[in-house]
Order: structure tokens, then sequence, then C-alpha cells
């Protein structure tokens, strides 16, 4: 098998070929990445707010820990689930599943090179931040930077196998994506993506912590502003949210590939 | 002028059975906005309860920017009233006029003879969205006595052409960012930066700070599409309000008409 036998020139020539392609599309990504200015909304309601002042991040917390949200966000945006429903519609899947490649290789190469598309257009972003509110800048701890990092990538990660799982449902039903639209509601409100997750009651914070939400955003967040926060339980609810999905999407696939009789046949 | 009445009866006729071959689509947008406005709520609940769970007492009562949780509740009211026509009648028009340029079927639509924004702006409807509004509607109603408004017939006139004034202002925004695709066939999604925006007017203007309250009354008119029509629901608007509300109205509508016409005379169909 191909991939088996040479996975680095096969990475290399999908993310390669991908980051051409994203390239193509730098007017939007960079659309898509000024779209992301919710967190840049709550921090203003935030930081006027007694209710911010009670937190007890201090201003320069509140400032960190949004813009790290912000950051979060826009590295672990994913959207396979709209890719697969297009390709699965049109009949492009029929090719990519004769390949000796699992397709969800190719979704996330995609997703990757989409990143680092992006990555320049964050940047600038954030530099109009410290330009506009040059009391919150901060250099992260390197070692920090890099934890945060990982953590942006586990939550990338959680992130894109829920979708998968969502994508496989399309094997059963032409508009899974619509499913998509309910998971985002959660993911919206207890991500920590709107309010810090210290802002919520107690007993509402608990449950949050039992869903994968809070680690996709809140956690790398908190991270990244430096914040404390208790670095075993997050890397492991990450890791085992990651060991939960992807046994689940795997087989998933599977039995929906068993099903898959092309478009239009 | 009953031309265009028939005709919109038609459109929105067609959307309507159209829409309902999807009875599953339906029943879960109905969910995703009912989860939306109670997630909605519970952010904005955190704005009022404080955090360590320490309850009632006089000074516990928080206030964002100077409103009440009820009075901030119609302000989230009318938001979802916005977002629901948004939804119900803005989007699924507005997002068609890229596709007609890029595929070049805008020629048929100019040929016909009826106004062509009116065309564009009123083919068809998206009933889920109707929900809703009237998910907006209810909340409005439930918390507006509470905060003490008093709904006499002339404030509610008031209130009416408010949100009304709004609704302009929102077709506005929208209509000047889709009519811009005559140019950048590829800006549509510059109408999710809008959307990320217009999520500001969820909360009272006077929460945010002053630089950007600025911003928001004058660039982008976030304050007249939620906060003043809150105001007038609540019988606190000033006629000076009302007025302003009323010039932005015109002045938006105005500019999204010769901004079309101006937009036009650079339509070259597709594929030159």
């Amino acid at each position: 098998m191909l991939s088996r036998r040479r996975p680095w020139a096969v990475a290399r020539a999908l993310l390669g070929n991908q980051y051409a392609l994203m390239l193509e599309y730098r007017a939007e990504i960079a659309l898509w990445a000024l779209s992301g200015s919710l967190p840049f909304i709550m921090l203003a309601l935030w930081s006027e707010a007694p209710a911010g002042a009670a937190l007890g991040l201090g201003p320069e917390g509140l400032d960190r820990y949004f813009l790290s949200a912000f950051l979060v966000r826009q590295f672990s945006v994913v959207w396979v689930v709209f890719a697969f429903e297009e390709d699965a519609l049109l009949g492009r899947l029929s090719p990519y599943l004769l390949q000796p490649l699992h397709p969800l290789w190719r979704y996330l190469a995609a997703h990757l090179a989409e990143q680092l598309t992006r990555l320049p257009f964050a940047a600038a972003i954030v530099a109009v931040f410290f330009a506009v509110n040059p009391a919150a800048f901060w250099l992260p701890h390197p070692g920090r930077f890099v934890l945060a990092w990982m953590a942006t990538l586990l939550a990338f990660g959680i992130a894109f196998l829920l979708q998968s799982l969502i994508a496989a449902l399309c094997f059963w039903s032409e508009k899974a994506s619509a499913l998509e639209r309910l998971l985002f509601v959660p993911f919206l409100f207890f991500s920590g993506l709107l309010a810090p997750l210290a802002a919520f009651p107690p007993a509402v914070r608990a449950a949050a912590l039992w869903t994968p939400f809070p680690y996709l955003i809140d956690f790398p967040a908190r991270l990244l502003a430096g914040l404390p926060v208790p670095l075993a339980a997050g890397f492991g609810a990450q890791l085992a949210w990651i060991a939960l999905l992807l046994p689940l999407v795997l087989l998933l696939w599977r039995a929906g590939v068993r099903r898959y009789t092309a478009m239009g046949a | 002028m009953g031309r265009y009445w028939l005709t919109l009866r038609r459109f929105w006729g067609t959307a309507l059975a159209g829409q309902l071959e999807y009875q599953l689509n339906v029943l879960i947008d109905l969910l995703a906005m009912a989860a939306n406005l109670a997630g909605s709520l519970f952010i904005l609940s955190l704005f009022f309860i404080p955090a360590d769970g320490s309850a009632a007492g006089a000074d516990a009562v928080r206030r964002l920017g100077g409103w009440s949780w009820e009075e901030a509740l119609v302000v989230q009211g009318v938001y979802t009233l916005l977002d629901g026509a948004a939804s119900t009648w803005l989007r699924p028009n507005l997002g068609a006029i890229v596709t007609h340029v890029r595929e070049g079927t805008l020629d048929f639509v100019l040929l016909k003879p009826i106004d062509s924004q009116f065309w564009l702006s009123s083919r068809t409807l998206a009933p889920a969205g109707l929900s809703e509004m009237a998910l907006g509607v209810g909340l409005i109603l439930w918390a507006a006595p509470r905060a003490g408004a008093q709904l006499q017939p002339v404030a509610l006139a008031v209130a009416a052409l408010m949100l009304l004034a709004g609704l302009v202002i929102l077709y506005s925004l929208w209509f000047l960012l889709a009519a811009s695709s005559i140019w950048f066939v590829k800006t549509w999604n510059a109408t999710e930066v809008l959307r990320a925006a217009l999520t500001a007017g969820r909360f009272p203007v006077s929460a945010y700070p002053p630089g950007l309250r600025l911003l928001l009354t004058l660039v982008l008119p976030v304050a007249f599409l939620t906060t003043v029509p809150a105001e007038a629901i609540l019988g606190r608007a000033t006629p000076t309000l009302v007025g302003a509300a009323l010039v932005m109205a015109l002045v938006s509508f105005s500019l999204s008409r010769a901004f079309w016409r101006f937009a036009l005379r650079y339509y070259t169909s597709a594929s030159s």
C-alpha cells in the first residue's frame, strides 16, 4: 500500500497540493478570519460590566483570555462536514474511495493547509489588537506556548472527529449537515468563546466539564493567556475524548462505505 | 402597485410549498433556534448573576450598561425578532444574488417587467425563520410589562415604527453587501462578517465602551436595530431618537437603491 510505504511523501504531496489550492481562496479565508470577531465583542462587554470585574482575572487577564480564545478558534475551525457533503452529493467521493488512502486524510490535509493560509491574517488581527490595546501585550513563556499549541491541536482534533462523525452520517442521510447546526449550539455557549467558564454558575460549569466543549476553547485559551489551569486534567480529558471518538468515527465510516452507492446510480 | 402585491403572494406561496417538502429540516431548524435562544439567555444571565453563586441581596442586583435584566431581555427579544426576519427573508433572497451574478442568470431578472431590486429582494421565503420571529415577539411580550412598560396605543405605534425602521436599516446593510457581488463575485463571505458584527445587537449599546458605542451608532448602526426599538417598547424613546432612527432608515434605504443603480452600470453578465 502506497500510504504505508511512503507516508512522508504522501503527506507532503497532499499538504503542498492543498496549500496551493487554499491560497487561491485567500480573500475568502481573510473574511472568515474576520468573521471570528465574536470574542472581541464579548470582551468589550465583559470589560465594561461589573460581572467581568468579579471574575478576578483583572483587565489584562480578560483581554488576554478573549484574544487567546479568538486565536484558538481560528486554528480549530472545522468544516469537514460541508466539504464531505458536497463531495458525496456531487459524486466526487467515488474516486477518493478508490485510492489507497483513507479519504479523511485528504480532508485533514485541507484543514491544515487552510490554517496555514489563515496564519498571516490572524497575525494581522493580533497586531491590530495590541496596537489598540497596548496594555494587554504579553509574550507567553515558551514552555507554556508549546503546551498551548499542543492543546489547540488536540482541540482541533476533537472538533474534527466530532464533525467527521456527523459527516459519516451523510452515508445514510443526504442532509446530515443540518445536524451540525445542532452540535454548534452547545459548542457556542459551553466552549468559553462567549464567556470564560469561570463565569458560569458552579453547577453549570461542572456539567459543562463533562462535555467536550470546554476543551475546545476555554482550556487552550487559558493556557495561552497564562491563567491558572489544571494541566493534567485538561490534557487528560482532551486525550480521553480523542480516544473515545476515533474508533467511533472509523467504525461508522466503515459501516457507511459499505452502504455507499455513488450518487446518481 | 397591485401587480407587485400579486407577485409577492405568488412568490411566497410557492416558497412555502417548496419548503414544506423538507419537514425534517424544518424540525431541526426549530430545535436549533430554540436551543440558540436558550443559550443566549444563559450568557445574558451571566452578567446579572454573580459567579460565586451568592444570590439575592440588594447589591446583588446587577445592571448591564444601566439596563435591568427584564429590560435587557426586551433587547434580546428585538434581536431575535430581527434575526428571524433576516433568516426568513434576507438571507435566502440576497444570498441568491451572488449565484445570479456568477451564473449570468441576473440577465433574466433584469429583463423582467418589474423592478429588479424588488424581484431580488422578495423572490423567496424561508419559513423556518418565522418561528424565530414568533419567539422574539413572545419574549418581548413577556419581558416588556415586567420591565415596567405601559403598552398604550401611542407607545405601541412608536415601537412598531422603530421596529420597521430597524428592519429597513438591516435590509439596506444586507443589500449593499449583496449588491457589491456585482464587482467581487466571491464576497458572499462578507455577509458572515456582517452577521458576526451584528451579534453586538444582542446587548444594549450602552453596555459597550464609549468608543465602540459611537462606532455601533454611526458606522454600523446596530444601535438603531435593537437598542432604539427596545427603548421605544419601554416607552423611553425621545422625539430626537425617533427622528434620528427615521432619518437613518430613510438614508440607508435610498443609499441601497442608489447603489444598486450604480452597480448595474458595471454589470457585464457572466463570462464576457
